[in-house]
């Protein structure tokens, strides 16, 4: 375990209070009971406070708001992105977001704003740089390298296929010899 | 020889594997080097949290280095990590800021008063608005700020004896002969 604490939480779960009633009723139908799951199932997503309302001037605010902290990495639960996670941290960020978004500042300047305080890490995008070239170009020059050792090995099989035609005088200027010819390239 | 380039490849491919599973059982994946090492701090002005009414600056600190220590009453691995600041932090030679984080002030005061104060000074942060500023994701966290307001050293996590011996205190050492 990293001895790294996150702030505090509030509760995930509530407890089912109201609903206890509905249980207990005489001849408790499945219907009251779906309701009462329904009550508890609202009362644990409000307490849950994963989505504090916040003043958005518009819908397409909203949208932005959402679409900009689905991007940015929750530092304390690092497999969470900021508008999931209901980590302390994350909701003084998403209020920071917001509020920068208030004094107009653009979805760059704000990544730039975390990332100055919380490295390349917050953002799930990693930007190219050559710290990153590895990351984004590895996979690419893999996939060439073994491409060329593809091509190599066919190219010789080819060729030797070729060396194999070319001991049959009759053959010659045939298909045999074709690969043979794109060979010599080599 | 050439036969052997196929083994050869997957032999490769076991060595990289192996390195992952080495890597990943022993680096801590929650480590994110701080971009700010090397920076000035950023500016704060925060209460104390035995008289609320007085404000600790950056400005007020600068002229000597200091190590900032966040904690938090609510905070575990703080507890783990006071031990041994009650029985190091003197010998540091630096002054201990501690930076109450997100905090109820009479936990705080409590926690201190129980466990005993390693801080020559405490300043607190209850919005947390601040620590956004030092990109403190978790506490304990320490920093180290050199005469001059700069950021030389970052811990995060508790501090051990031996995080101080092999990291924290030459980082100290560096910084004293610099400006004594």
């Amino acid at each position: 375990m990293s001895g790294v604490a996150e702030p505090r939480r509030s509760a995930p779960c509530a407890r089912p209070g109201s609903s206890r009633k509905a249980f207990r009723a005489q001849g408790a139908l499945l219907q009251v009971l779906f309701v009462a799951l329904l009550a508890f199932a609202g009362h644990a997503f409000a307490a849950s406070g994963a989505i504090e309302p916040l003043p958005f001037k518009d819908h397409a605010q909203e949208v932005r708001f959402q679409n900009l902290t689905k991007q940015l990495r929750c530092m304390v639960c690092q497999n969470e992105n900021l508008a999931d996670s209901n980590a302390d941290l994350a909701r003084d960020l998403r209020l920071e977001v917001f509020q920068l978004m208030q004094q107009g500042k653009s979805d760059d300047q704000i990544k730039q704003y975390l990332v100055d305080r919380y490295s390349d890490f917050v953002l799930y995008d990693p930007p190219l740089k050559p710290g990153t070239w590895l990351l984004w170009f590895g996979p690419l020059a893999i996939l060439l390298a073994g491409g060329a050792v593809v091509t190599v090995a066919i190219r010789r099989r080819n060729r030797g296929g070729g060396t194999i035609d070319n001991d049959k005088p009759a053959d010659g200027g045939q298909a045999g010899n074709e690969p043979a010819d794109m060979g010599d390239d080599w | 020889m050439k036969r052997l380039i196929p083994f050869l490849v997957f032999a490769l491919l076991v060595g990289l594997f192996g390195f992952g599973i080495w890597w990943n059982s022993w680096h801590d994946a929650r480590y994110v080097p701080s971009p700010l090492i090397d920076k000035p701090a950023p500016d704060f002005a925060l209460p104390k949290l035995d008289a609320p009414e007085q404000t600790v600056s950056k400005a007020s600190l600068l002229g000597k280095p200091y190590l900032i220590n966040v904690f938090a009453s609510w905070c575990v691995a703080c507890a783990e990590e006071h031990p041994v600041l009650m029985a190091d932090g003197r010998r540091l030679g630096i002054a201990l800021v501690g930076y109450d984080y997100k905090d109820v002030p009479d936990d705080a005061r409590r926690w201190l008063r129980e466990h005993g104060s390693p801080y020559d000074l405490v300043i607190a942060d209850q919005p947390g608005r601040t620590a956004i500023d030092f990109g403190v994701y978790g506490a304990p966290e320490s920093f180290l700020i050199d005469a001059k307001g700069v950021i030389r050293y970052k811990h995060i996590g508790p501090l051990t004896p031996e995080v101080i011996a092999r990291e924290l205190q030459p980082a100290i050492d560096a910084v004293k002969r610099e400006a004594p």
